[in-house]
């Protein structure tokens, strides 16, 4: 995963998206399927319905803030979202994205760089991003080594699997 | 080089002589926590990957609180199966619906030590730094990791450094410095970071203060919000649970990314503003805005400190027509001691609803929604869009004092101005 150009649809969103946001409160016991399908309602409830595999979600500061619900990386990974790059990151959101296998990249400019709907490219190793269209490129923070080896894994429970079988 | 807390922290838990920000460590789990939202998820993710034991069920704390008392069959459903987990699995320390809630229990209960490392699957886990331990949330992957192997991997972060001094007016709390603190430098100030309170003013600051503060520090993105372990720990933690402690602090040439210099004097009482916890200002901006409901508790502000505080404003008077003021004590000991020194009485008598001890309205579950259009002012920690119900309801975060005297006037209303009873 951490050697592919992804690409797809942006989504664009604002900064300070918190987990509230992302996974609601009175749907956290129920299980992904029906979770998934009320990521960021309360903000553009077109997207949960309309999200494709592939597409890529783009945000400003501090996306993920809040609390330390997993289901928030977990929702966006089983609507199929490819890719979240933001201009920064939630300290729990990282964590937890990093450990569920859902890619994320901290990319300053991003948000001025693309309108929803665009197309967009993002090479995650190298942390570059492009926007198909306008061919403007940027340079993301691409993510530290141990980061990227629980990503290529799969997430952190792919990693436990595997060191139980050796 | 020496070190700062965080980074004195993560050094012992990883059997190092000395770590420095920016380097990944792999460090031992003291104490991991686990609540009713994610108990039964966790296990059960355990148990699919493999394993029947934890690292060190002794070190495992399981609280039921979030859901309390169980306000769906659902709800119920998952504590059932977290009680048969609990008992599969041998776990030292269970605390079951009505104790309290879980960042409460934890200092209460005497299960946190200065310098410990401490995850838990809330965010608001940086609580412990109070008490000069590395509290920091998790999700339930990690933990699920953290329990089967008794280990995790930490990017040591930087430490922003805040340095207090002078001292706080009558009718201002630590609760407004928090606050203070979250709207002079942001929501994401201290992201990736540790934040580090010192200075005089801390000294001579409560425990129950220092607890309010660590917990918010994660509203500022923090993953510790740690005080140096100092006599007031000692003397807390002789209360609670047993051994006192040594003092714990950061070597004297400790490297920080920045330090702030924080004057208390006249601070002004601050309320945050929906829908973000950095939208502070000081109580003139908002004062005067209608209410329909009023909440203390939380593992912010929930305690006998705080409970005592709003009491002394509410004591023979009565809330508002039209306002609902709800108050969920932090733990059974909160209320019960609430209800030995009249605090309880006071609170009730001037119209207040008692909940359970537990989160409830606080994340949105369930006791003391909000509809559309409605708006509550309280003292939890945090005021997203759609946090204590209806996306359309607008959240204020305030001490246990200003909560207090809104409730009486209707309106976001100045404690400074208010009568103070002596109670308890
Ligand atoms: S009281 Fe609120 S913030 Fe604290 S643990 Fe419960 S839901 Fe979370």
């Amino acid at each position: 995963m951490g050697n592919d150009v992804m690409s797809g649809r942006v989504w664009k969103f604002d900064h300070d998206i918190s987990t509230d946001v992302l996974s609601p409160g009175q749907y956290a016991l129920d299980p992904v399927d029906v979770r998934k399908l009320h990521v960021l309602e309360s903000v553009n409830p077109a997207f949960a319905p309309e999200v494709k595999p592939g597409d890529v979600v783009i945000a400003g500061r501090n996306f993920g803030c809040g609390s330390s619900r997993e289901t928030a990386p977990e929702n966006l990974k089983a609507l199929g979202v490819a890719c979240v790059v933001t201009e920064s990151l939630g300290r729990l959101f990282m964590r937890n994205a990093v450990a569920v296998g859902l890619p994320v990249l901290v990319c300053t400019g991003v948000h001025a760089a693309f309108a929803d709907g665009d197309n967009i490219e993002v090479e995650l190793a190298t942390g570059t991003v492009r926007n198909v269209a306008s061919g403007a490129e940027l340079q993301g923070e691409s993510l530290p080594p141990e980061m990227l080896e629980i990503l290529d894994a799969g997430g952190i429970l792919a990693v436990l699997r595997a060191q139980r079988g050796a | 080089m020496g070190m700062t807390l965080a980074e004195r922290i993560l050094a012992q838990a990883a059997g190092r002589d000395t770590v420095t920000a920016g380097e990944f460590v792999v460090a031992d789990i003291g104490v991991a926590l686990l609540h009713d939202i994610f108990a039964a998820r966790v296990f059960g993710l355990l148990q699919e990957v493999g394993f029947e034991e934890l690292f060190d069920p002794d070190r495992t704390i399981v609280v039921v609180d979030h859901l309390v008392p169980a306000p769906t069959a659902e709800a119920a459903a998952a504590h059932q199966k977290i009680r048969e987990h609990v008992v599969r699995l041998g776990i030292g320390t269970f605390y079951d619906a009505g104790e309290g809630i879980c960042h409460q229990l934890l200092p209460e209960r005497g299960h946190v030590r200065p310098g410990s490392l401490i995850v838990g699957t809330d965010s608001h886990s940086t609580t412990y730094g109070a008490l000069g331990a590395g509290g920091t949330g998790i999700g339930t992957s990690d933990m699920v990791y953290a329990l089967a192997t008794g280990k995790l991997w930490f990017r040591v972060p930087e430490t922003i450094r805040f340095e207090m001094t002078g001292s706080l007016d009558a009718g201002v709390s630590w609760k407004d410095v928090i606050l203070y603190l979250a709207g002079r430098y942001g929501a994401d100030a201290a992201q990736y970071k540790a934040m580090e309170f010192a200075g005089p003013a801390v000294a001579t600051t409560d425990m129950s203060s220092r607890l309010t503060v660590s917990n918010m520090a994660v509203e500022m993105g923090a993953k510790f919000g740690i005080f140096a372990a100092d006599e007031v720990t000692d003397a807390y933690l002789r209360d609670h649970g047993g051994e006192g402690c040594e003092p714990y602090e950061p070597d004297v040439d400790a490297q920080y990314e920045a330090v702030y210099d924080v004057p208390l004097s006249d601070l002004a009482p601050q309320v945050a503003m929906p829908n973000e916890v950095d939208r502070v200002g000081p109580i003139e901006e908002v004062e005067g805005i209608t209410i329909d409901q009023a909440f203390i508790g939380s593992c912010t502000n929930g305690r006998i400190e705080d409970l005592r505080a709003a009491a002394e404003i509410l004591h023979g008077q009565k809330v508002a027509p039209g306002v609902r003021l709800l108050v969920a004590p932090a733990s059974r000991q909160v209320m019960q001691e609430a209800m030995d020194t009249g605090v309880l009485a006071s609170l009730i008598d001037a119209g207040a609803t008692v909940l359970a001890p537990g989160c409830g309205p606080c994340f949105g579950g369930h006791g003391g929604l909000l509809g559309p259009g409605e708006r509550c002012i309280g003292t939890h920690n945090r005021n997203f869009t759609g946090r204590m119900g209806a996306a359309q309801a607008e959240i204020y975060l305030a001490s246990p004092a200003t909560v207090a005297a809104s409730a009486i006037v209707g309106r976001v209303a100045d404690p400074r101005t208010m009568e103070v009873a002596a109670i308890g």
